[in-house]
């Protein structure tokens, strides 16, 4: 163990420099965000992550961005384990109709101010599943959304952009 | 045998099914094979019905043959299998949510995937509309002094796939364990029945997205199977390089989140390292981080130039580096192995009972590998030991992971070394103006997934089943927190790493 903790004081940070904001994520929250966040939270958002039917596949990028290349806390992000704590919903997948109470319930146990972030292109469209007897499709037929971000599934530096977005929009 | 063959020659005509026949067969047989499936003869591969009929497919180790069996079930039940083989109860309540079929004497009839939230009953068979209201539904009873109950999810912690667990504990000691599924069903076989065949291989590359190459393989072996082509020598092992790759990020990954689950964040650190670096040389070769949509049935998307298969070579030489530092990590922190050693053991019978496959029927005693036991191509050319152990604990299945790590390396250089030149892709016709069924069976980083199919005149998928390896893994996590306090779970759950999407399908 000593090997890998005299490596973690010596070598270098692995860590990438941080994207740029996505632009188009910027202007998709307008002012949604305005300066509640920043005035009522600070730069730090707790992120509680849902998944409301994913394939797993976002969750695998979702949990990506805790690696030491993408290391999400330095820019005040963290994920927590209850909605109670969050300021931030991460919602994946094309929302089951299983699911689907699960989610609002969990978006109700989430205090105000607060932000939903669809992850992937079903929670955008339903993606592929879109059609089913099973699924209700878009997060934003069940709750409200603040910002997409597309992709199957979008990859840690596309959660990045979207999510520095959401920081740099509160401080607006 | 013989009688199932003397069947199949005086049974009416079945669209011939490949490489493995189906048989239509009479109550009799089917009884006999529920009786071979109980006394251990054959494992269960998978069950399920299309409405009209219930198949039924199982794998008998002394000839490491396949067979599938369908009974007609037209008058709307079946005898059940699950009554005398119970890892069938979970795939019989399935069934009868989807197609209305009622397994004849099964001892659990509670609705499974339905919770009744579709707007509609059997979405797969005559389909009645409902108001889409909660069902209620009973969990089993426990009686007992001082027994308390601990009901989670189905949004759990962490970032994890939904599910419910309820929990019934004597103190901190856990005495039942009964999951509660269904949450994430997306109705994959429905939106698969009249898709394209290039439509019908993206949604199987989105029934569980952590083994996105492993079921794509698996639908276009059957579809390859089922049109009687076979994909260039370069394309199948363009397909084992891909999905040794994915073998290897996945156990990464969770040889750290279970280490993680025991609160030791350097070895997750480390191998989330590993994971990332594979997942980065997987998008620089073939696209995709994760590799979905890279295989399609006739071969892959992408071919392999040299330099990328040199950036693969210098990959493995850092996990060659790597992977003995990280053995040597897990093996001398004995607070860890205080906590993995002698947790969550789930005993030889069970996983040879209920077939279970992958890392947890390995580390069990079970040594079943599709790779090996059904030998498809390119793995019979290929020399690899299978990882095994018969402790059955939490530490034997991080250690059959480290063993699988070991072969995968080894194969994906073994691979690269013997890569053939030449085409990736065979033009196919689908549409032959026959009836057309193909099967598969292929080992993921979880087990073995089953792949059944049927392509209809038109070229179109007339129907599709897909088993994920956790149909038959779920059961036996409840059989394997049984005794353990409840504060071992999340390290138990995650030794098995069971998906719910694949299973939930």
């Amino acid at each position: 163990m000593q090997k890998f903790l005299f490596q973690g004081l010596l070598r270098r940070a692995l860590t990438e420099p941080a994207p740029e904001p996505d632009a188009a994520a910027v202007a998709e929250l307008g002012y949604t965000l305005g300066r509640t966040a920043n005035r009522k939270l600070g730069r730090s958002l707790s992120i509680r992550e849902v998944d409301a039917g994913s394939c797993n596949g976002c969750e695998l990028e979702i949990h990506a961005l805790n690696n030491a290349y993408y290391d999400m806390e330095r820019f005040g992000l963290r994920f927590v384990a209850s909605p109670r704590h969050a300021d931030v919903l991460l919602v994946t997948g094309p929302v089951t109709k299983n699911m689907r109470e699960a989610l609002e319930r969990t978006y109700n146990a989430t205090p105000d101010p607060k932000w939903v972030v669809a992850v992937g292109d079903c929670a955008f469209n339903g993606g592929v599943f879109a059609e089913s007897y099973a699924c209700v499709g878009a997060v934003a037929e069940v709750i409200p959304v603040d910002l997409h971000i597309r992709g199957c599934p979008p990859d840690p530096v596309a959660l990045l952009k979207g999510l520095i977005a959401l920081v740099e929009g509160s401080e607006r | 045998m013989d009688l199932l063959r003397k069947e199949a020659l005086a049974s009416p005509a079945v669209p011939a099914c490949r490489p493995w026949p189906r048989m239509a067969v009479d109550q009799a047989t089917w009884r006999a094979t529920i009786n071979q499936l109980a006394a251990g003869e054959c494992d269960l591969l998978s069950l399920w019905s299309d409405g009209a009929q219930v198949h039924l497919a199982a794998f008998r180790p002394s000839d490491a043959s396949v067979q599938i069996l369908s009974l007609d079930c037209a008058g709307g039940s079946y005898p059940s299998v699950g009554r005398a083989h119970p890892s069938a109860l979970r795939l019989e309540r399935a069934t009868f949510d989807l197609y209305g079929v009622v397994a004849e004497g099964s001892s659990d009839t509670r609705r499974w995937l339905d919770h009744g939230r579709w707007g509609v009953r059997r979405p797969g068979g005559a389909g009645e509309a409902t108001a889409g209201a909660a069902d209620p539904y009973t969990f089993l009873p426990v009686e007992g002094e001082g027994l308390h109950q601990i009901p989670v999810g189905p949004v759990h912690a962490g970032v994890i796939e939904p599910g419910h667990f309820r929990f019934t504990a004597n103190g901190e000691v856990v005495v039942r364990l009964e999951e509660r599924l269904g949450f994430v069903h997306k109705g994959v076989g429905q939106l698969m029945s009249g898709a394209s065949i290039e439509g019908a291989a993206k949604l199987a590359g989105r029934v569980s997205g952590d083994s996105t190459v492993a079921y794509a393989i698996a639908f276009a072996q059957a579809v390859e199977a089922a049109l009687e082509i076979s994909a260039p020598p370069r394309a199948v092992y363009l397909r084992a390089l891909m999905a040794e790759l994915e073998r290897l990020a996945n156990h990464f990954g969770d040889i750290g989140a279970i280490c993680n689950d025991a609160s030791f964040a350097l070895m997750q650190a480390q191998c989330a390292l590993v994971r990332e670096k594979i997942l980065r040389a997987s998008k620089a070769c073939f696209g995709h981080r994760l590799m979905m949509d890279c295989v399609s049935p006739g071969g892959v998307a992408h071919d392999l130039s040299a330099d990328k298969a040199a950036c693969l070579g210098e990959l493995l030489d850092w996990i060659r580096l790597m992977t003995p530092r990280l053995i040597a990590l897990f093996g001398d922190t004995t607070s860890l192995q205080d906590r993995t050693v002698g947790t969550g053991i789930l005993n030889t019978s069970l996983a040879r009972q209920f077939g279970c496959g992958g890392v947890i029927g390995r580390a069990s005693g079970r040594e079943f590998d599709a790779r090996k036991a059904i030998g498809y191509a390119p793995y019979p050319d290929l020399s690899f030991a299978v990882g095994g152990s018969r402790d059955g604990d939490v530490d034997a299945r991080v250690w059959v992971r480290f063993d699988e790590v070991s072969a995968s390396t080894e194969l994906v250089t073994q691979i690269l070394e013997r890569m053939p030149h030449g085409p990736i892709n065979v033009e196919f016709q689908a549409r032959t103006g026959a009836v057309r069924e193909g099967a598969a069976l292929v080992e993921g980083f979880r087990g073995d997934i089953f792949a059944f199919l049927r392509i209809g005149e038109d070229g179109t998928i007339e129907s599709c089943h897909l088993r994920d390896p956790s149909w038959f893994q779920w059961p036996l996590l409840e059989a394997a927190i049984k005794g353990n306090i409840v504060a071992d779970f999340p390290l138990c759950n995650k030794s098995f790493n069971c998906s719910y999407s694949g299973h939930d399908l």
